[in-house]
């Protein structure tokens, strides 16, 4: 073609971004030696090799290293090693090494996202302008982290060597959100990359090398699903970081279950899109091209369920068809490509299934009639209309370019919408009216909700899903949390409750026979099996008799407490109200607590009195607080403001102790309730009484109807019931080892956010059992993003 | 399963094509030239549906939109050549002489020197500015300059660029340039109309402006750098295109803020817009500042990706501009030679 038939034409034609510097670094390298193990470059274990290969071609890139356990072991060892004197250096220290990185990383940024359109199949822009430069500002943000940590997160210490493991659409991005907080953390880190694409995380590697960062601190290993094993289960590591699939994540907190691993899961999503009537429609289908057809749709939070209301729905299909027809599916490292390859063959058949599945559901599937490589892991957008909400394009997660697309009628049939699945990543609400979109965000269940905007990231705003999209955050203040533990005063082990002997005889006295029922939706009710167990004095009497509760009295208490709207949607000072109510109220019954103390535990009349005393001081601290654990306003580089809002968990189900029984009750019931979650307790199997006690209190306490639902017996198979719930959204157990482990190990059926004192005891009465620590467990952080500008 | 999305067809439809204007450049773009917008009664309900308009998302669209695409090498030697075909080519100072005049209408005549039109393979082909434009003083100077060239003469016009006079005024104006010869006029509306949100009145001295012009193109401009929002911006393009405005221009150059790609963006939606309820197309002006090659991709790229090739034509797109054509030459003779040029190495206008 010359000029004159090309200024007729007016086509684009190909723009290749150059990759001989690339091509000269992987020549240059031996991929055999590719484990980073304690500062030294080393083979796996019987050289074995995995290959990578270039997803637009097939064709190979290298054979690289493939790490077996006794690699991951001497990974591990590096880190232990290596952590007593980086954990100890100054936070000034480790500031200087991040920002090291930060600035070496920008030295040869191109590089970088050639590396990685190359390894991955995502276009150079994405890579360019988006990974690499993202990737930058963790570790820079990151540096300041470091600075801070003594004065920001006081009593806080890293949680020692971190196994992190992570997936392929986002190589390099998604080791920049696992190894910044570490390293500010003074955690040290024996890194997975994925399979498909470990090329990036090599030259990482060799920058970590080149910016002073100690020998043993990072460590690479590549390799497969064996070497992630080895990671997750190896004794040595003290917290496990991984984003990946769903299903992966649930056999990772099946494995570290009762291990005492701090574990953060960034999971799967099947994010929605929602477009109101009122919306700037032509900056929505803008919106939706970086959402679904951003990196091919293999986004974690891609909006690839499309929302929109009735009234316009048409008009904006038909705009939605006019753009995809203008996207441009080709080399990844051509820089007018909007489209790239999918990673592998296997995402590719994966993709394609899931396609015909849906449209023999009934979706119509539509793709624009656009140029497609000849060879290459390709796959056209793909618009699906017609989606009902059980078709399987609406149900599960498609990881490529398919948008599966609904209406609906008005705002709250939106949301229902929205929240009609089983994960809770991410959404994007798009409407001109501040009014309804500030109505919206806060009602999704998902960790970040984007206005009039989407897939917008920083590393000062935090990200992480609810519900099975997995729990923590990545980035920001709640993302160092991740990385850090408070020392909390555990005591000695609980022992395993003994069933108490049924055929104890009654202490002696004239008073009237009571019946302590449970308490559930607001109501004192008799146990669904009506069944009693006895419950006896510290002198072996019987004190009196509680109700046996079952599995069917946990899903009454559950279903009450989900019902439940009156509490979580109450103003914090509203809460705050009760919560000192309840307060006067014990106080104002204060000696027959005490009593019932010393009857049941042999307490002496001054400890039982100060722990009723101790009691009511709590429920003070948190009346107080719940209108002063607040969220943050982020102010990301960028025409926007993010709000951090702190949401109630949602349903928490609550094992309490048998120490303390009315002090260990309170602490965890109180700051539960203070951000507005409701709650199902289990009180303590031994002393129930002291809760059977409570209701009366509750009742005249203003407390609404299934904000508190309280079923006694026996704690460890009641604990089970609620660790299998999967409308339980938060599980808190003080109790001995196995089942706190059990509650751990069954919480994968919708990964309930599980906390548990592993079997050891805490002392309730010190400082440390009150706090933020117990508020930041009652909560999630949502991010809303809210792009302005007029 | 797959099936194709039409770009704006002209046919068949309920457009009655009206005679071909000349074009400035050979071949003409379409045999049967484009059918001119009548206008439409001003629908404030059309107007409501444009009105949501959101900034930050239109500016985190042409921030990816120019990353999005690149032109390389011999295509990018071709849309410069595209951008010159569309450019006004504009002197508009307070300075300006006859002399000034008949100067840049010869550079018109004459964009490129003769090795670069050799070297580019353009030889048999006229790629040249579609317009001169000038004040009116000037309109009858560029005329007999440009005789028999196919070139149009655009004056700008109505009390340019305040656009503050009695209406009477500004409308006598128009009928004189267009008696001095001018086919094209560029008119500024006055802005404070917008913020009165006083549409009917907009709407009635634009239809008047176009009652004025006759048969010579009516280019309404915005004065988008006054406007101070993206949705004023909407309105008062729907307005002018709804009075039958056949261009609607961002600026005079003269605003403080002059044209830029978020204001072009939301003026090519609302062309759509009017394109998608009426299928009459509406072409667009980005003016003032925008002085590089590069800058003027940009904006060939926003007009391919938002509205398609049809609107890459010299009869619906237009650069005002005066020294965008001395940056393309120098780009042109780069691509020809691999070294950089200088600006005295091309004939100054």
């Amino acid at each position: 073609m010359n000029i004159l038939e090309r200024y007729h034409a007016m086509d684009y034609g190909p723009a290749p971004e150059a990759r001989n510097e690339t091509d000269a670094w992987l020549a240059a390298r031996d991929f055999g030696k590719a484990l980073f193990v304690g500062g030294d470059w080393k083979a796996a274990g019987g050289g074995r090799t995995f290959d990578t290969s270039d997803p637009s071609s097939g064709k190979l890139l290298a054979k690289v290293s493939d790490a077996g356990a006794a690699d991951i072991d001497a990974a591990v060892s590096a880190a232990t090693k290596a952590l007593p004197k980086w954990s100890a250096s100054s936070g000034y220290s480790r500031a200087k090494v991040l920002y090291a990185i930060g600035r070496a990383m920008q030295r040869h940024q191109r590089l970088f996202a050639v590396l990685e359109s190359i390894d991955n199949g995502k276009p150079i822009r994405e890579s360019r302008d988006i990974d690499v430069p993202l990737a930058i500002r963790h570790f820079i943000h990151h540096a300041g982290w470091a600075q801070a940590l003594d004065k920001d997160f006081p009593d806080q210490k890293g949680v020692g060597v971190v196994g992190q493991i992570i997936p392929w659409n986002f190589p390099l991005l998604m080791l920049a959100w696992k190894i910044a907080p570490a390293l500010a953390a003074g955690c040290t880190v024996v890194l997975k990359p994925a399979e498909f694409t470990p090329l990036t995380a090599i030259l990482f590697a060799e920058i970590c090398e080149r910016s002073g960062v100690p020998k043993g601190v990072v460590n690479i290993v590549q390799g497969g699903p064996q070497a992630g094993a080895a990671i997750v289960n190896h004794p040595g590591v003290q917290k496990i970081a991984f984003t990946g699939s769903s299903e992966v994540g649930k056999i990772i907190r099946k494995a570290t279950a009762g291990s005492g691993k701090k574990l953060s899961l960034e999971l799967g999503g099947k994010s929605a899109f929602v477009v109101f009537e009122d919306a700037d429609l032509d900056s929505a289908v803008e919106g939706l091209v970086d959402g679904i057809w951003f990196n091919q749709g293999q986004v974690c939070c891609a909006g690839s369920r499309l929302l929109v209301q009735e009234g316009i729905a048409d008009a904006f299909i038909a705009k939605v068809k006019t753009r995809m027809s203008r996207l441009r599916v080709g080399s990844p490292l051509d820089k007018n490509t909007d489209i790239g390859p999918l990673v592998d063959l296997t995402q590719l058949d994966r993709v394609r299934g899931l396609v015909a599945a849906g449209a023999k559901q009934g979706a119509v599937c539509w793709q624009p009639d656009v140029a497609l490589p000849s060879s290459g892991y390709y796959h056209l957008p793909t618009l699906a209309t017609g989606v009902s909400p059980a078709n399987i394009l609406a149900q599960e997660e498609v990881f490529g370019p398919v948008l599966a697309t609904m209406t609906f009628r008005n705002t709250e049939e939106a949301i229902e919408l929205a929240n009609n699945t089983r994960y809770g990543l991410a959404a994007s609400v798009w409407s001109e009216n501040v009014n309804l979109a500030l109505h919206v965000a806060p009602q999704l269940k998902a960790g970040v909700v984007w206005v009039n905007g989407t897939n917008m990231f920083d590393a000062a705003c935090g990200f992480g899903g609810y519900r099975e999209s997995g729990f923590g955050r990545e980035g920001g203040r709640e993302g160092m949390f991740e990385y850090l533990s408070a020392k909390l005063p555990l005591g000695p082990a609980i022992k395993p409750a003994v069933a108490a002997a049924q055929s104890i005889e009654r202490a002696e006295g004239d008073a009237i026979d009571r019946t302590a029922k449970l308490f559930i939706g607001g109501k004192q009710v008799r146990p669904d099996g009506n069944y009693s167990i006895a419950v006896a004095t510290a002198k072996g009497k019987l004190a009196g008799e509680v109700g046996l509760g079952s599995r069917k009295d946990i899903r009454d208490a559950v279903a009450a407490a989900r019902a439940c709207k009156g509490w979580p949607e109450a103003t914090a000072y509203n809460r705050s109200q009760v919560l000192y109510y309840l307060a006067e109220n014990l106080s104002g019954r204060a000696d027959e607590f005490a009593a019932r103390l010393t009857e049941l535990t042999g307490a002496t009349a001054k400890a039982a009195r100060e722990e009723v005393e101790m009691s009511i001081e709590r429920l003070f601290l948190y009346a107080g607080l719940t209108d002063k654990f607040e969220g943050r306003v982020h102010q990301p580089p960028a025409r926007a403001v993010t709000l951090a809002l702190h949401e109630p968990v949602g349903v928490v189900g609550i094992v309490a102790p048998d120490n303390a029984p009315l002090l260990g009750l309170i602490s965890l019931v109180a700051p539960a309730l203070a951000m507005g979650n409701t709650v199902v307790a289990v009180p303590s199997e031994k002393y129930p009484l002291v809760a059977t006690d409570l209701y009366q209190i509750i009742e005249y306490s203003d407390v609404p109807t299934g904000a508190i639902n309280i079923v006694t017996g026996r704690s460890a198979e009641l604990a089970g019931v609620l660790a299998k719930h999967d409308d339980v959204d938060g599980l808190w157990v003080f109790a001995d080892a196995e089942t706190c482990d059990k509650a751990e190990a069954d919480s994968v059926g919708n990964l309930k956010r599980v906390w548990t004192g592993n079997g050891r005891s805490l002392d309730w009465t010190s400082t440390e059992a009150a706090g933020d620590a117990f508020l930041r467990r009652a909560i999630e952080v949502k991010n809303v993003w809210v792009p302005y500008g007029d | 399963m797959s099936s194709t999305i039409r770009e704006a067809d002209l046919g068949p439809s309920k457009i009655t094509p009206l005679p071909a204007r000349t074009a400035a450049n050979a071949p003409a773009p379409q045999a049967h030239g484009i059918a001119r917008n009548p206008g439409m009664k001003l629908d404030l309900g059309f107007m409501e549906s444009m009105r949501s308009v959101n900034r930050s998302a239109l500016e985190r669209r042409v921030a990816s939109l120019t990353k999005r695409r690149s032109i390389k090498a011999d295509n990018q030697a071709a849309w410069l050549l595209r951008a010159v075909a569309c450019m006004d080519l504009t002197t508009l100072n307070s300075n300006d002489t006859e002399e000034r005049v008949r100067r840049l209408c010869a550079k018109a005549v004459n964009p490129f020197r003769r090795d670069i039109v050799e070297g580019l393979g353009i030889t048999g082909e006229k790629i040249r500015p579609a317009a001169v434009c000038v004040y009116h003083p000037f309109v009858a100077t560029a005329v007999d300059a440009l005789r028999g060239s196919g070139i149009h003469v655009a004056a700008v016009s109505t009390a340019f660029p305040h656009g503050l006079t009695p209406l009477s005024t500004r409308l006598q104006e128009i009928e004189a340039s267009v008696k001095d010869g001018a086919d094209e006029i560029d008119v500024v509306i006055p802005r404070g109309l917008v913020f009165g949100a006083k549409w009917q009145e907009l709407y009635n001295e634009i239809v008047s402006m176009r009652a004025a012009c006759g048969e010579a193109h009516l280019k309404v401009i915005l004065g988008t750098g006054d406007l101070a929002t993206l949705r004023n911006v909407m309105l008062a393009s729907m307005v002018a295109m709804m009075a039958g405005a056949d261009f609607i221009k961002t600026s005079t150059g003269k605003e403080s803020v002059n044209a830029t790609l978020p204001v072009g963006l939301a003026m090519v939606r609302a062309i759509r817009a009017y394109f998608e309820e009426t299928g009459y197309l509406i072409g667009f002006k980005p003016a003032g500042g925008i002085s590089t090659a590069k800058a003027s991709l940009d904006w060939l790229v926003l007009m391919k990706e938002e509205l398609g090739r049809r609107w890459l034509e010299p009869d619906l797109f237009r650069f005002g501009a005066s020294s965008l054509l001395t940056d393309i030459e120098r780009q042109l003779e780069h691509h020809l030679t691999g070294h950089y040029s200088a600006n005295h190495r091309h004939a100054m206008a």
